[in-house]
């Protein structure tokens, strides 16, 4: 019994929260990992393309939710994403259009790519805040609880509670599916393998009468469904406020470069070690342990390997060794 | 320009001349120009409001007449508003000052310009609990309470309700800091245990690795110190979806409608602590200051008025127009034993002092001068039932 409630107790705090946590960044950082695969830059919009895109579907769900269209027990943002990569896609490949390409022509170094992000992020930011306002918005419906931490005392009779929102087990299940469709895209179509070919070497993808606008394009039109899903997602999971989704650039670059910058994999894999170790490593073991060990051994401190203060520093410290020790990322990208 | 210091030497002298004779200046320096602008002139109007309530009762000591002097704070910059404070004192030659407005410049005109001439000075508005522990001779007071105070308040509510055991989160800034430390010291002086006390930060999206922190540390309620459109109430919500706390305990920054509205229904049975002012005080000055034609609901009227009165009557408890009299006589006026005096009944206030009587001066904020001579602040304890915030009591 003991042991059922320490793994319970872990579960609730730890392993849940970290796993939603989680595929929400490893969605963001398969975007910023595939603009610099194809493109060749640290995309610092990427955070705010996040909140504006939320931004649509938010707009969009409220109209759906005006006109009594509702998805069941399911929130209605999800029949409103499409709507939201749609109106994404418009706006990124617009900005390519107006910012990126002049750089792109003019054969650009990197770094000052970052640069022109970096304002394309400052305009995003604004815009978002203009329509939307810089509030918390709550768009969440439908049922909130698959399981509450009361129910699930009262099921099993155990003394901790397991809650498991119905927004963590979709955030988990459509990450899973767009992760698949990505990657079967990215391996089995013509298009996905003339954009791995165009990030391999760009002279001989050009070469071999690969269409360098139609990748670009193609890219674009990815990375703002990618973005628009994982910034949906967190929204539904916590809640909608523009400042939080520039705050998460952080986390998200942090997943993308110990993963490997330009490694898809190395994305998802990033997104998952970031989140467990925030979560992790400044846990307070002493509720697991109490239950685990005899009464004699019982902790009496917290037993909390680092305070949470340092929440940010553990992304931090795990980024900078794996820099030390594979310059490239767990999973061979490229360097940075 | 001879001519025109001539003259003005000669209004100084005649001013002068004429304050021995029957006038008590009292100083009110407000910040007129600068962040608080707009709420200065109400406050300077219900300070004067207080000290023409005194002269028209013609009850203050024999013939003397009150009459305010202002002068600008600025509220930010300390150097202007020195110079200010040392103009009313040397110039004009203030026995006491109503002011300052804001906690920084309150500070600097304390030290630099009160305590070398030892003028008393009574802040409406200054909060912060670093002047609680200002070296001031005796002289400075507030009618505000010390951002500190609210600690000991939800401390009390939560001994009250029989709460010993809580972790504490608190946004981490000088406030939330501030106040988790103050709450910390009152609620363990009364024998109730922190299991963690964390921060947290606001703006940020995911909070369960703090949720996770305190729930493994324990506690019967979770005592919340932070914004409600900030992390506070991310923290309460990833505490409600991981089921780790049901009740919490709110300091001001969590009062809000929206709090509500979000949250109403997890939330019942939350309790917390929000200044306020209530009461037959309040009701008799807002009606005052209606009369008047001041607007009673900005902020620190109540404040303002207080602490003029306060002024008049340590100097009528005195017997004497003069600083020391101000000093040492406004704790006397201010707390019980006595008559409580309400706004509006200054004058019965001066008659009981000059037949040698105490009063009580309970004031438009329920004025209770604790500690080094600052308010103790009306808080008001509610607990959300039926999706609303109650009142418990106040306190």
């Amino acid at each position: 019994m003991d042991f059922l409630n320490a793994l319970v107790a872990l579960a609730n705090f730890v392993f849940i929260p970290a796993i939603a946590y989680g595929s929400q960044l490893a969605l963001g950082a398969l975007g910023v990992t595939l603009i610099y695969g194809i493109l060749r830059f640290s995309n610092f919009a990427h955070g705010d393309t996040m909140a504006i895109g939320t931004m649509f579907t938010i707009l969009v769900t409220w109209g759906l939710q005006a006109v009594g269209v509702s998805f069941g027990p399911l929130p209605t943002a999800l029949l409103a994403i499409p709507f939201g990569i749609v109106l994404t896609s418009l706006l990124v490949l617009g900005t390519d259009r107006l910012v990126y390409r002049f750089y792109r022509e003019q054969k650009a170094k990197p770094v000052i790519l970052v640069i022109v992000s970096m304002g394309v992020m400052f305009i995003y930011n604004g815009l978002t805040r203009l329509i939307i306002g810089p509030g918390d918005q709550n768009f969440a419906d439908g049922e909130r609880f698959l399981i509450s931490a009361r129910d699930f005392k009262a099921m099993t009779g155990l003394d901790e509670g397991l809650a498991l929102k119905s927004t963590q087990a979709i955030t988990v299940v459509v990450a899973i599916l767009v992760v698949a469709l990505l990657f079967w895209f990215l391996n089995h179509t013509r298009t996905g393998k003339s954009m791995r070919a165009y990030s391999d070497n760009e002279d001989l993808a050009l070469l071999s009468g690969i269409n360098p606008e139609r990748v670009v394009m193609v890219t674009w039109i990815i990375v703002a469904a990618l973005a628009v899903v994982a910034g949906t997602l967190y929204g539904l999971d916590k809640s909608f406020k523009p400042f939080t989704y520039f705050q998460i650039l952080l986390p998200i670059f942090a997943s993308a470069i110990v993963g490997g910058l330009g490694s898809p994999l190395g994305a998802i894999a990033g997104g998952f070690i970031i989140a467990f170790s925030e979560v992790g490593i400044t846990y307070a073991w002493k509720k697991v342990l109490t239950y685990l060990l005899p009464e004699s051994l019982e902790p009496s401190g917290l037993v909390q390997l680092l305070s949470t203060d340092y929440k940010f520093a553990v992304s931090f410290v795990i980024l900078i060794i794996v820099l030390l020790f594979r310059p490239t990322g767990l999973f061979k990208g490229k360097s940075v | 320009m001879k001519k025109w210091l001539l003259a003005s030497a000669a209004t100084t002298l005649l001013a002068a001349g004429a304050a021995q004779a029957q006038d008590a200046k009292v100083g009110v320096i407000l910040g007129f120009t600068g962040p608080i602008e707009s709420l200065t002139p109400s406050m300077g109007a219900s300070a004067e409001l207080a000290l023409t309530e005194v002269n028209e009762s013609g009850k203050f000591l024999e013939g003397v007449t009150l009459s305010p002097v202002r002068a600008d704070s600025t509220c930010i910059d300390s150097a202007a508003a020195t110079a200010a404070a040392e103009r009313l004192i040397t110039t004009d030659g203030v026995v006491a000052i109503m002011g300052a407005d804001c906690s920084g410049v309150t500070g600097a005109i304390l030290s630099n310009v009160a305590v070398p001439n030892g003028v008393p000075m009574i802040s409406p508005s200054a909060t912060s609990p670093a002047l609680s522990n200002a070296e001031d001779n005796g002289l400075f007071f507030r009618t505000s309470p010390s951002d500190a105070r609210q600690g000991e308040v939800l401390a009390s509510i939560l001994s009250e309700r029989d709460v010993s055991s809580v972790a504490v989160t608190y946004t981490n800034n000088d406030y939330g800091k501030g106040f988790a430390d103050s709450f910390a010291a009152a609620f363990e002086a009364e024998g109730g245990s922190i299991t963690l006390s964390a921060p947290h930060e606001d703006g940020k999206g995911d909070y369960s690795a703090e949720i996770g922190a305190l729930a493994s540390a324990g506690g019967d309620v979770l005592v919340v110190l932070g914004y409600s459109d900030q992390g506070g109430k991310g923290m309460i919500q990833a505490a409600l979806d991981t089921g780790a706390f049901d009740t919490f305990a709110m300091g001001d920054g969590m009062y809000s409608d929206a709090l509500l509205a979000d949250l109403g229904g997890d939330i019942e049975g939350s309790f917390g602590s929000v200044p306020w002012a209530e009461g037959e005080g309040t009701e008799a000055f807002t009606t005052l200051a209606t009369e008047a034609g001041i607007n009673a609901e900005s902020s620190y009227t109540r404040e303002s008025y207080d602490a003029a009165a306060l002024i008049a009557l340590a100097m009528m408890k005195g017997g004497e127009v003069s600083s020391a009299a101000v000093a040492a006589n406004v704790l006397d006026v201010a707390n019980a034993p006595g008559e409580p005096i309400l706004p509006g009944e200054l004058g019965k206030a001066l008659e009981i002092l000059a037949e040698g009587g105490d009063v009580d001066y309970v004031g438009a904020t329920n004025v209770e001068l604790v500690g080094p001579g600052e308010a103790a602040g009306t808080y008001r304890y509610y607990e959300i039932t039926d999706g609303a915030f109650s009142t418990v009591s106040f306190k």
